[in-house]
């Protein structure tokens, strides 16, 4: 029986292993921009999935297109660590057409943005004060999507898949990626940040040790302002904090560090926007559990309600590209940005309020 | 017997949460089945001075016995 008064020990114990992969992370971030990802995007789970998204044609912008090997490695990486610590396991069933919906909706915000949440941190160790603005805003959806939460939302219960349920996505993925890397079939950026790559074979390595440590880990970039904020409980926020430590002591370390709003690689300068976009994703994670970078852990632990979701994450980018949504580095996209913003609010307000059961 | 099997995070820990406010239980026993939300509760029961005892079942799950 485990005591109940943990002290220093305790916490270390407790928080060890999500500081180690945090601080990791943001190293690997810093080291795969040095290789040849670009700046602040050493690690992008939301750019990556569009690029991914681009490579298979789903949308033409010519510039964001690659198979890129990170996100496969992280799901492939989760998997295999969830099978050696036998915790993988087919399920699904939770809502699937709505967590597909609130994944497009969150690709949609962090393309306003221009990152994900994990990018957001990264952008942030880089000096980049926008992505201050998107913090808070990030924050700001996750306190609006933790009233639903507070008041009984549930997405309702998953259940046990056959195995082949829980397979389906980590292979597909596996078998795309060895077909981009053998033939010419997928489309690959010849400008462009989809033109700016670290090595296929490091970068697939990093991000399989990664997905395994975000496994056992548990880091969710959601879940850490989430579970502050519920059960003022810190261990999460830790891993977010590690990986910005270690991100800004490698830019500095490598002089790629620049404080301001102006002239940040791949970013927009405007703010209203930057916000926007961070509140639609921290909100639209909250109410699925987790961030981008969770989700494909969960997806390689089998569960298939994440690899629906990873999948309305790169429909979500394909809407944002094809019509005019996606923000670039000169500033907000060429569509109805503001209104879609709106829409998607009130979506997640109704999906919130759908799901919500009074409790006493 | 608090059943949060199939629940994704946070909402385990959140019907423990739930459990604890209302009712101050002296022991519970509450039933997960993924160790996201046996860590989860792990730290939540630990922090509200619970000892918590955990093992597995014939069927994969987690029996998760939280007691003061």
């Amino acid at each position: 029986m485990e005591k109940t008064k943990r002290g220093f020990a305790g916490f270390v114990k407790d928080n060890w292993l999500v500081v180690v992969t945090g601080l990791l992370i943001g190293a690997a971030a810093v080291v795969l921009s040095w290789l040849g990802n670009p700046k602040n995007m050493g690690f992008c789970i939301a750019c990556f999935e569009r690029d991914i998204t681009g490579a298979l044609k789903f949308h033409q912008a010519g510039v964001v297109q690659y198979f890129r090997p990170e996100i496969v490695g992280i799901v492939l990486g989760a998997m295999i660590m969830a099978m050696l610590r036998g915790e993988w396991r087919a399920q699904g069933g939770s809502s699937p057409i709505t967590r597909f919906i609130l994944g497009m909706l969150v690709m949609i915000g962090a393309l306003v943005f221009l990152g994900c949440p994990l990018r957001m941190v990264i952008r942030i160790g880089g000096g980049d004060l926008n992505a201050v603005i998107g913090l808070a805003g990030f924050i700001v959806g996750i306190l609006i999507g933790v009233i639903p939460l507070k008041k009984g939302f549930s997405l309702n219960r998953a259940y046990r898949q056959n195995t082949l349920e829980g397979l389906v996505f980590p292979f597909l993925l596996a078998i795309l990626f060895t077909i981009s890397l053998v033939s010419d079939l997928f489309a690959k950026s010849t400008g462009g940040p989809g033109s700016m790559r670290a090595p296929w074979l490091i970068a697939f390595g990093i991000a399989l040790v990664v997905g395994a440590l975000c496994q056992r880990s548990r880091l969710c970039m959601a879940g850490g302002i989430r579970d502050v904020v519920l059960f003022k409980d810190f261990h999460l926020v830790l891993g977010f904090v590690s990986i910005l430590v270690a991100v800004l002591i490698g830019n500095l370390i490598t002089g790629n560090f620049k404080f301001g709003f102006e002239g940040q690689p791949v970013a927009h300068t405007d703010g209203v926007f930057n916000f926007l976009g961070m509140v639609l994703v921290g909100w639209g994670s909250v109410l699925l559990g987790g961030c981008p970078l969770r989700q494909l852990v969960l997806a390689g632990e089998g569960n298939s309600d994440s690899a629906v979701t990873v999948l309305g994450f790169m429909a979500g980018a394909a809407v944002s590209h094809n019509f005019g949504l996606a923000s670039s580095a000169t500033g907000i996209g060429s569509g109805p940005v503001l209104g879609v913003l709106i829409a998607g609010f009130a979506v997640l307000l109704v999906v919130s309020l759908m799901n919500t059961k009074r409790r006493n | 017997m608090l059943d949060v099997r199939g629940l994704n995070c946070p909402m385990p820990v959140l019907a423990v949460q739930r459990e604890v406010k209302a009712n101050a239980p002296k022991t519970l026993e509450v039933l997960a089945d993924h160790m996201t939300a046996v860590y989860n509760i792990q730290r939540f029961a630990s922090s509200q001075g619970y000892a918590v005892k955990t093992e597995e079942t014939a069927e994969g799950d987690y029996r998760i016995l939280l007691s003061k």
